[in-house]
């Protein structure tokens, strides 16, 4: 009942903002804003050509492997951070300080040391999420209750047990937290990455779109971008949320 | 506390110092990275040359504009949703993902609308800033005590007065992250825009060295960026702990 009512009220938004494309585009003119009902068809239309498919499949690469790293270094400098207490004190104002930065100032770095192409786009992509990885997964092993240590002190688990038997467990959520936003802003990296200096990807097309004023182009692979990352983060919050209660 | 200071001082240190030795003994090519010492000396230079005066001026006046807007317009936003239970239930599900989704690719889509002026580089700004000043109102309404409002209701202050007296002292310091987090998303957006194309400003002049190989210049200018972020983001922690302190230590 509730459930619908919610659907229906996210219906109306949506078609509200469909209503406001629609005025802009006709304010704007249609150079500059194509009209909603033709940009979706046009995006039916492009999404199955291989032209599209080379290009997602090439920000699709980048992205993969800037997860992985994202993922690897954060949880590793987390865990490390947070079961050793003087590291980090020493360390998290250093991370917050670089999770704050504009880190696109620092793409051209990025670009002199690893050329243009897929390494620079994975680098740059892994920059932005290693460090929300990081500080949350340290935040959620310092939050472990201690009683949890000790019990697991008082059964005479080994290191190892004590990881993936209590601590792990215990910290799962929140860790889940960090890489559902490590995920979002690696995404953000690769695209920015691919929007200045490359030759493939769905952010290099928006660009390329942009300079031959192709604005159906550009308003569609946005809108695939968006729905991609929408519904990737509703699963994830999904998970979260069970992960939440399971605690 | 002043030791775990000094190591960090001291990691950091070491760092730099590290850098600058590889560099000078040529482990690191210095077309790629130059020396740290090198650095501050071109920003000096650059500086004291006065020639990027006019792109520290747009480019710093942009942020201040798109933060301005982000945070009065967040905030009033925030208070009229939070007035509409329903409408609010309605666009939980966007909060939930605007920051998920990449805003920032409808840059070029804003191009196409406005052509190359200062303007879509302050309404991407604004689309990236305002959502978190929004949400972090609507989060310090929710947080006012409830006995709060009932004390209002019998001292029977009117709807205005109950905002300014009331809800904006009990709601700042959800406020105050909602600007923090303003103030960062500003920064990058901004940037990021002068970045990918922009007739002027720190992004572009940061582009522009890049492809012309001139390190010294695009160095010096990542550095200044990179001192102007945190020395705004070091002010912005030290003014909120130091209204922390002033709520723990027994204040109204």
């Amino acid at each position: 009942m509730t459930a619908t009512r919610r659907a229906l009220d996210t219906l109306a938004i949506l078609l509200a903002i469909l209503a406001i494309w629609e005025v802009l585009h006709r304010v704007a003119g249609e150079t500059a804003l194509p009209a909603p009902a033709e940009t979706l068809s046009y995006l039916i239309r492009t999404v199955p050509t291989a032209r599209f498919a080379e290009n997602a499949a090439a920000t699709a690469a980048a992205f993969g492997l800037a997860l992985i790293l994202a993922y690897g270094i954060g949880l590793a400098i987390g865990i490390w951070m947070g079961a050793h207490r003087l590291s980090g004190a020493v360390g998290e104002p250093i991370l917050v300080s670089l999770y704050s930065l504009p880190k696109i100032t620092l793409y051209p770095v990025v670009l002199l040391i690893f050329g243009l192409g897929l390494s620079a786009k994975v680098a740059f992509g892994a920059m932005h999420g290693i460090l929300p990885v990081a500080l949350l997964t340290m935040g959620a092993i310092r939050a472990i209750p201690p009683v949890y240590l000790r019990a697991a002190r008082t059964l005479h688990l080994s290191p190892w047990q004590t990881i993936t038997t209590v601590l792990l467990p215990a910290a799962l959520p929140e860790v889940f937290t960090g890489l559902r936003i490590g995920f979002t802003v690696t995404l953000l990296g690769v695209l920015l990455g691919e929007m200045f200096a490359s030759k493939a990807g769905l952010g290099y097309m928006i660009m390329n779109a942009m300079s031959l004023a192709q604005s159906k182009e550009m308003v569609a692979v946005a809108i695939v971008l968006f729905g991609f990352a929408a519904l990737a983060n509703a699963l994830l919050l999904w998970i979260e949320h069970r992960l939440h209660q399971r605690v | 506390m002043t030791r775990i200071g000094l190591i960090r001082s001291a990691v950091i240190v070491t760092m730099i110092a590290a850098l600058e030795l590889a560099c000078r003994t040529g482990l690191i090519d210095h077309r790629i990275v130059i020396a740290p010492s090198e650095m501050a000396s071109a920003l000096v230079t650059l500086l004291a040359s006065g020639s990027i005066n006019a792109d520290i001026e747009r480019t710093l006046g942009i942020i201040a504009v798109v933060i301005a807007l982000s945070v009065v317009l967040g905030f009033a936003v925030g208070v009229v949703i939070h007035a509409l239970p329903h409408l609010r239930e309605a666009l939980d599900p966007f909060f939930a993902t605007y920051y998920a989704v990449p805003i920032f690719i409808f840059y070029p889509v804003l191009i196409a609308i406005f052509g190359l002026s200062p303007m879509p580089i302050v309404l991407i700004g604004v689309a990236t800033a305002i959502v978190a000043m929004i949400i972090a109102t609507l989060n310090g309404l929710d947080r006012v005590p409830r006995v709060l409002v009932k004390v209002a209701r019998v001292h029977r202050l009117g709807r205005v007065s109950t905002a300014l007296r009331l809800q904006l002292p009990a709601t700042a310091p959800y406020l105050f992250t909602g600007i923090k987090l303003s103030v960062s998303y500003a920064f990058i957006a901004v940037i990021a825009a002068e970045f990918i194309l922009s007739p002027a400003g720190l992004g572009r002049d940061i582009s522009d060295a890049y492809t012309d190989f001139e390190n010294r210049r695009m160095y010096a200018l990542i550095l200044f960026l990179l001192i102007v972020a945190t020395a705004v983001n070091a002010g912005l922690h030290a003014l909120d702990m130091r209204f922390a302190e002033r709520r723990s230590g027994g204040g109204p």
